[in-house]
């Protein structure tokens, strides 16, 4: 039964029944409702509770401008919080819930809060609950489940979401009377054009109203300019599909809702799409929102936009309320009086704080036996849950706003429905977001749209025209000059006939006063979503705030899922009155977007679960996975942690690993160094000023650990670099350093030496690297046909050659990280599986071990290699690291001229050690703190910190790495590492490296 | 998002580059010769002005190239973008 339905009338399909859930209980509604239309069908005006006072509260407008009517839609998984009862268009099944009340909506508890309002005035939380300090956070649980939002969902996401980009000579936003002229004007040229609105139907306030265009009704119009729209294939139409963000040089996002609206479906198509555009154009023609007045109680379910009222009644066919009261300060609510009148509601009467009243809409009003009452206001209304009466009084402008108006001359008139309008204000956002300026207009009393900084014009309502035939020829011009600034052929489309109408201007009335003093008298409401009222921002005038920005922090005007779309305007107004400044002064806060809420799924769009960043796999990823490799992602690489034998966890696997590479052979794979080729006529000048030793003197064939500094003089990237032929060099980075280090030699060699002639090639995934260590690994590569001699005669330590391993060529490179005889194969990577496999299998008979990240960590730890990124961060000198031997004394580098400033020659440098704990038990956590003093008071002075920390397998007790405050200079001294559970572990200083320090192992 | 100008691949969006700073700051020929507050002003001070300023940019995700881009700190907006020397190109 849904008792407030017309007849007739309207854009829902009466025929079509759809069954809905509110608070528990079964509704029905028509195909084409909104949740909120459908619900004021039914009758059903106590939608919610407020977020701070919890007063009921009930539907306010009709669009994206709604404070009250929030919502939750349905539950688990994909259930949606805080969505706009006036934008979720109705489908069967729909399952919506209020966010606040409890036990119910109808009687919450928590009302309470409203008995004592006047006390929970702005900054009540602030200054109330500022002590005892211990208490906060008991206070603030209390206080956020009393307020709070909807529930987020606690499981992922079942929908789809996508991006799509797009490029347009025109894009407009908003389909309303402007918006479709604009697009009408274009379409012809034949440019790009995009139109996209946030309603599911084109047409905008058309739809809502009774007006008349080219003699045919409005909405025929509307059909008939979509019809001509669609038969244009250069013209793309969005419905539901909201421009939220506008965007440097003229890039646009715009939110399509694509399947909401079909209600509970599988999930199986994209939910919702952000297209990403980028336009030569925009027009702007998002409309205005109409203000609500300022008065007592002016909150109570049942007071509504007066615009509101005339949607629900024109397109949905929905008649608010029996007995309507229509309070105003300009022409535009009378329409909603007639239409009200048209749709059987009895108009008690027109209240209009204007002494002259209305133009020629108030003779039709009072043809049809309409009482209208100028210089009046409603002052405050009556009932609880619903409005039952208002209270109006004798009212005249005569310079400032009264105090008080005085108790005898109060009138009530029992209604349950008032509709209000205090005017327009034009939808600025987007063209505000533009970097638009926008500026108050003291005629039209709004801001209004001012000079623009991008390819953007505002038209229509949106730019201060509240007439149709301005809206329409705005729009027209729009489109035309848009065209002529493409450089395409304008239409000669004319302007549609409309019929004008007479009106009076708006007298601005920014709040009404009551019997009482604001902080005396029943709240009057500036903004409804936060529980703003006038009292709120007197209060922070006399405390002392000005800027309205600080304003709106201390008393939440403005702020929530509405944005103060509604409220904003009357909050500056007020500050303005309460500051004695005119408006202008005030200004208004800063438009941000999104315009409205934007869900999480729309932004991360496809970017989820596998696709959130790309994966990068070795070539020999698969055996990896075959043998049961734990894996660690390093930068986008997935790297083999460790292999464990069977149920072994990390510490047993690590053990095993580093012991057997030190005893036999281990096996690890190591492609995901970064490897760069340069070569060119000028490789070894243009390599001298990147890496600090002597790049010049390295012969053909032989390798050399090379670091790079930036120009700060700090270690930037390290690895192994080997001269293949006079004009050829072959350089490895740090696996997470690759992209940069190419992108940082080349921004050198094309900025500031582009005389040098070197050519930079990634060849990274190229060369698979395959990394053989351990006392036999000679051996075991003499077992697979190795064509070359591998004795230490013939291919030295640090030295590099071409050979063939079972008949597949290779470069070898005799390096070690890890301290033993060690051989780096490089080969092409479609063979890298082949190789592999064939050195398991060899292996077999030297106790082949392959290892994982951790065991290569362990294991040059125990060398006292450094991991850049790890052991260093930017702040740390090749001195810091005993790395001053590297530093060639007859050349420059990069950085070279930074290693004399000051800084770098502090003694108290944080520097490179090796730390022992005394109980050679406790391993610490890599991150600690290190201090010298225990008994020292808080903050206690810290002298380093630990960099890495492993339990190391072959000496047989935990080993760190350190950076200590003088820490070439303090070896054998004692410092502690400071545990997070107050405790202090004394630690010795030692050598970084603590096995096999002569390096006679690597060499053998 | 930027609309940026690859002088080698055309109009491209900001996502496609990578920002490397003021343009125009050149490494000295003999560093060594340098004393180090005249080291520190090479090394570290920019200029950040209210207006234009010229700027090195990237096309990180395209070809590569490094190249030169005058913008409004302001507006935004972009004058236009260069090739940082005039030689041949390699």
């Amino acid at each position: 039964m849904q008792k407030n339905r017309l007849q007739s009338g309207g854009r829902i399909d009466r025929t079509q029944v759809l069954n809905f859930r509110f608070n528990g209980r079964a509704y029905q509604g028509c195909a084409g409702d909104t949740l909120a239309s459908a619900l004021l069908a039914n009758g059903v005006y106590l939608i919610g509770r407020s977020f701070k006072l919890h007063r009921p509260r009930g539907i306010v407008g009709s669009g994206a401008e709604e404070p009250n009517a929030i919502v939750q839609i349905g539950s688990g998984a994909a259930t949606l919080p805080n969505q706009c009862a006036t934008q979720v268009l109705l489908y069967e099944g729909l399952d919506a819930n209020s966010l606040r009340g409890w036990p119910s909506v109808q009687f919450d508890v928590g009302s309470i809060t409203n008995w004592f309002s006047r006390f929970l005035a702005a900054g009540f939380y602030y200054k109330t609950f500022m002590a005892p300090r211990k208490l906060w956070s008991f206070y603030e649980k209390l206080i956020r489940d009393s307020a709070g939002w909807g529930h987020a969902p606690t499981k992922a996401d079942p929908d789809f979401y996508e991006h799509r980009n797009a490029h347009c000579d025109v894009l407009i936003a908003g389909a309303g009377p402007a918006g479709l002229m604009a697009a009408l004007a274009a379409a012809n040229s034949g440019a790009r054009v995009i139109i996209a609105d946030e309603q599911s139907e084109f047409g905008g306030r058309l739809l809502s109203q009774t007006d008349e265009i080219d003699s045919m009704a409005a909405t025929d119009w509307v059909a008939q300019a979509i019809n001509t729209l669609a038969q244009h294939e250069n013209v793309r139409m969005l419905p539901r599909s909201t421009v939220f963000g506008y965007f440097d040089h003229n890039f646009v996002t715009i939110a399509e809702h694509c399947t909401d609206h079909l209600g509970a479906h599988k999930h199986t198509t994209v939910r919702e799409r952000l297209w990403r555009v980028r336009a030569r154009q925009v027009i702007l023609a998002q409309g205005a929102f109409e203000r609500p007045l300022v008065f007592c109680n002016n909150d109570r379910p049942g007071v509504m936009l007066a615009s509101a009222v005339s949607t629900y009644v024109n397109r949905y066919g929905v008649c608010p309320g029996r007995e309507v009261v229509v309070f105003a300060n300009n022409d535009s609510a009378y329409r909603c009086a007639l239409d009200l009148d048209a749709a059987g509601a009895s108009v008690k009467a027109v209240i209009d704080s204007r002494a002259t009243g209305a133009g020629d809409l108030q003779q039709e009003v009072e043809a049809l036996g309409i009482t209208v009452m100028t210089g009046h206001v409603v002052t405050n209304t009556l009932g609880s849950q619903q409005i039952r009466a208002v209270q109006i009084a004798k009212f005249s402008i005569e310079g400032t706003v009264p105090a008080t108006l005085p108790a005898q001359d109060l009138v009530t008139i029992q209604c349950d429905l008032l509709a209000m309008s205090g005017g327009w204000s034009p939808a600025v956002h987007l063209h505000s977001q533009s970097g638009g300026r926008i500026t108050w207009s003291e005629e039209l009393h709004c801001f209004v749209p001012d000079g623009t900084t991008q390819n953007c014009v505002s038209a229509g309502a949106g730019n201060g025209a509240w007439e149709l035939h301005d809206c329409l020829r705005q729009g027209l011009e729009a489109g035309k000059a848009a065209i002529e600034y493409c450089g395409l052929e304008i239409s000669d489309l004319a302007e549609p006939k409309t019929e004008g109408i007479e009106t009076n201007s708006l007298q601005p009335l920014w709040r009404v006063p009551a019997v009482k003093a604001p902080d005396r008298c029943p709240k009057q409401f500036l903004d409804f979503q936060n529980d703003t009222s006038v009292a709120d921002v007197r209060l922070a005038v006399r405390e002392g705030y000005r800027n309205v920005e600080h304003v709106k922090r201390y008393t939440a005007l403005g702020f929530g899922t509405d944005q103060g779309k509604l409220g904003n305007i009357n909050g500056m107004a007020v500050l303005a009155e309460y500051l004695g400044e005119p408006i202008a002064n005030v200004g208004t806060t800063t438009f941000r977007p999104a315009y409205t809420p934007t869900s999480f799924g729309t932004c991360a769009g496809e970017t989820v679960g596998q696709l959130f960043d790309p994966v990068r796999k070795t070539a020999i990823h698969e055996w990896h996975e075959a043998a049961g490799a734990k894996f660690e992602t390093v930068g986008q690489w997935l790297r083999p942690w460790y292999f464990p034998d069977g149920d072994e966890d990390l510490d047993a696997a690590v053990k095993r690993e580093c012991l057997a590479t030190r005893r036999s052979v281990g096996i690890m794979d190591a492609s995901t160094l970064g490897k760069i080729d340069v070569q060119g006529p000028d490789a070894v000048k243009f390599l001298e000023r990147i890496y600090t030793h002597d790049v010049g003197k390295m012969k053909v064939g032989r390798c050399a650990y090379g670091i790079m500094l930036g120009e700060d003089g700090m270690l930037k990237d390290d690895g192994v670099m080997a001269r293949l032929g006079e004009q050829h060099f072959y350089l490895t980075t740090t696996t997470g350093g690759a992209a940069s280090v190419m992108s940082w030699l080349e921004l050198w060699l094309q900025t500031e030496w582009p005389d040098l002639d070197v050519y930079l090639t990634s060849v990274t995934d190229h060369y698979s690297t395959i990394s053989v260590a351990g006392p036999t690994s000679r051996q075991l590569l003499q077992a697979i046909d190795c064509d070359t001699s591998l004795d230490a005669a013939d291919f030295p330590f640090m030295s590099t050659q071409t050979a063939t391993l079972c008949n597949l060529p290779v470069r070898l490179f005799r390096v070690s990280f890890s301290g033993e005889l060690a051989f780096e194969i490089n080969v092409a990577s479609d063979h890298a599986l082949t190789l592999w496999c064939a050195l398991m299998d060899a292996g077999k008979n030297f106790d082949i071990t392959p290892y994982g990240t951790e065991s290569m960590h362990v294991l040059r730890a125990e060398k006292g290699f450094v991991i850049v990124g790890q052991d260093t961060d930017g702040s740390v000198t090749p001195t810091d690291l005993h790395m001053s031997w590297m530093l060639a004394s007859d050349k420059d580098f990069l950085g070279k001229r930074s290693l004399r400033r000051p800084d770098a020659l502090r003694a108290d440098r944080k520097q490179w050690v090796g730390l022992i704990p005394a109980d050679k038990t406790t391993v610490i956590a890599e991150g600690t703190q290190l201090i010298e003093d225990t008994a020292a008071r808080a903050p206690v002075p810290m002298c380093g910190h630990i960099s890495s920390s492993y339990d190391s397998p072959t000496l047989g007790h935990p080993i760190a790495l350190a950076l200590l405050k003088g820490g070439l200079e303090r070896a054998g001294e004692k410092v502690y590492a400071s545990l997070a559970n107050g405790k202090a572990v004394p630690m010795t200083v030692t050598s970084p490296v603590f096995y096999d320090p002569q390096g006679e192992r690597q060499r053998d | 998002m930027l609309l940026i100008e690859c002088p080698w691949c055309g109009q491209r969006a900001e996502t496609e580059f990578s920002y490397g700073g003021e343009a125009g700051i050149t490494r000295p020929i003999d560093p060594s010769a340098l004393d180090d507050a005249e080291w520190a002003d090479y090394l570290y001070m920019r200029n950040n002005p209210c207006g234009s300023i010229k700027e090195l940019w990237n096309h990180s995700q395209g070809c590569r190239r490094w190249f030169g881009v005058e913008r409004d700190t302001v507006s935004y907006k972009i004058a236009g973008s260069f090739k940082l020397y005039a030689g041949e190109e390699k």
